[in-house]
């Protein structure tokens, strides 16, 4: 089954939309502000004559001119860390200031959770989060190497989240970003598709709700609560939303997004959503030339 | 490996528990204190205690220290808390490479600075014939990178020779 095919009618220019999604991704890397400044991280590739062009919307992110971003002297250092470009969004729409505690439900291996930390200038608490104990060891090595020492790691099931050993018993922010069918994640993974199914499309978006309906819960009235996925289907993006609108103590808020998007849809195979989710966002590969993405804000309560 | 036999079994691997402040406020016979963390880096590189002003020292089984930037309530029963910091198990205090890395930009004692090439050996996790007049022992290891000392991890220094204490998993060929 030709999979991307079934998003057609949502997309302008499927034609280049096709062609993107063939297209392999460059190598992108994020400098970890807890470590080095960009000037420095820069003037280090300078040094091991390695070319590099930033990403305009955000001046932490460098394209590099190599396939081994990992084998550099700024990556053994931990000032960098090789993330893919659209994947730096979430974090900034989530935003933490110093002194707030923010939730990464599923946080493993950690590029969104330590960036997360660096924004709040490694001085805020990030509880990182992730079921899977074998990525949790990756979010670990991540977090130790790109030195985030305001981050604290749990091993469970963010549908029933509990805060119980911590003395607060609310976050300021959290960050769902979901495990999903990751159709977005195409250029970096060629059989990214191979496993698609319409049962599993069913069954994650269930798991997605209930994630996404345990951070609303577990952040404080006023507070955000930032929703991403790597996939097109509507059943993981608008209609989670949708869920929890009907549901849930919250709304769905603008955001600024420096990168080319279309709106959230509110309507897909006959099934309407609620007039907001326009508010959330589509990131398709050919508009920027990234990989595909959906982020959606929520304000808790009010 | 066994427990050592100084009362440690009480140490619970399970939970971080905060270090206590001094050894008067200690409850587990042989657990590092603050006070004595601080003096370590103090004495040994001369990091300024008022670097880890907004650190709390934690301790998860085995004399294995964690710093962590904030405070929050002891015991604690979670995967990680901070970075690990400091291994208290032998006579000899041993730092982490990710400690070095973190904090010993800040370091004035006991920092040997290396070679472009010896750097690259270092980081590839191969011993090597060094110069140093200086003392013996887990030093940090640095090299000087886009305009500035930078430290790379722990090496050992012992009868001219300098072992790299990078972790398998940290090694890079550069």
């Amino acid at each position: 089954m030709d999979v991307l095919s079934r998003y057609e009618p949502l997309i302008d220019d499927f034609g280049a939309f096709r062609a993107a999604c063939e297209r392999p991704l460059p190598s992108v890397v994020r400098v970890n502000g807890i470590k080095a400044t960009p000037e420095r991280a820069r003037t280090a590739l300078e040094e091991e004559g390695i070319d590099y062009e930033p990403c305009e919307w955000h001046p932490r992110l460098l394209r590099l001119d190599t396939d081994h971003p990992g084998r550099t002297w700024g990556a053994f250092h931990g000032w960098f860390h090789g993330q893919e470009e659209v994947s730096a969004l979430p974090a900034r729409v989530c935003d933490p200031e110093p002194g707030e505690r923010v939730w990464a439900a599923c946080a493993a291996p950690g590029g969104k959770a330590t960036q997360l930390a660096a924004r709040a200038d490694d001085a805020g608490l990030v509880v990182a989060n992730d079921r899977n104990l074998g990525r949790l060891s990756a979010l670990r090595f991540n977090a130790e190497r790109l030195g985030v020492t305001s981050m604290a790691v749990t091993n469970r099931d963010a549908r029933n989240y509990s805060l119980a050993p911590f003395d607060f018993d609310a976050f300021d922010r959290s960050l769902c970003d979901v495990p999903c069918s990751c159709e977005g994640t195409i250029r970096k993974n060629p059989d990214a598709l191979d496993q698609w199914s319409v049962g599993y499309l069913d069954e994650i978006a269930s798991t997605q709700e209930a994630i996404l309906r345990r951070a609303i819960q577990a952040t404080r009235s006023g507070g955000a609560v930032v929703y991403s996925t790597c996939t097109f289907a509507p059943e993981e993006n608008e209609a989670v939303l949708d869920g929890v609108l009907d549901s849930e103590n919250c709304r769905l808020v603008d955001f600024n997004c420096a990168l080319d998007s279309r709106p959230g849809i509110t309507e897909w195979e006959g099934e309407r959503f609620d007039p907001s989710v326009e508010r959330a966002k589509r990131i398709y590969p050919h508009l920027n030339d990234t990989g595909g993405f959906f982020c959606a804000k929520l304000e808790v309560g009010g | 490996m066994s427990e050592p036999s100084d009362g440690l079994a009480e140490n619970d691997g399970t939970q971080f528990a905060r270090l206590p402040a001094t050894a008067a406020e200690r409850e587990i016979a042989g657990r590092a204190t603050r006070e004595a963390v601080l003096e370590f880096w103090d004495e040994r590189y001369g990091i300024d205690s008022t670097v880890f002003a907004d650190y709390t020292f934690w301790e998860k089984g085995s004399r294995k220290l964690w710093a962590f930037r904030g405070e929050i309530d002891s015991p604690i029963a979670i995967e990680s808390l901070g970075i690990t910091f400091l291994r208290t198990r032998q006579e000899h205090w041993k730092p982490t490479t990710d400690a070095v890395q973190r904090f010993g930009r800040h370091a004035s004692r006991n920092v040997l600075t290396l070679s472009r090439e010896a750097a690259r050996r270092f980081v590839a996790g191969e011993d090597q014939e060094i110069e140093w007049d200086g003392d013996w022992g887990y030093l940090i290891v640095a090299h000087d990178l886009a305009g500035a000392r930078e430290p790379l991890g722990v090496g050992l220094y012992l009868h001219g020779e300098l072992r790299s204490q990078i972790p398998k998993g940290r090694r890079r060929e550069l």
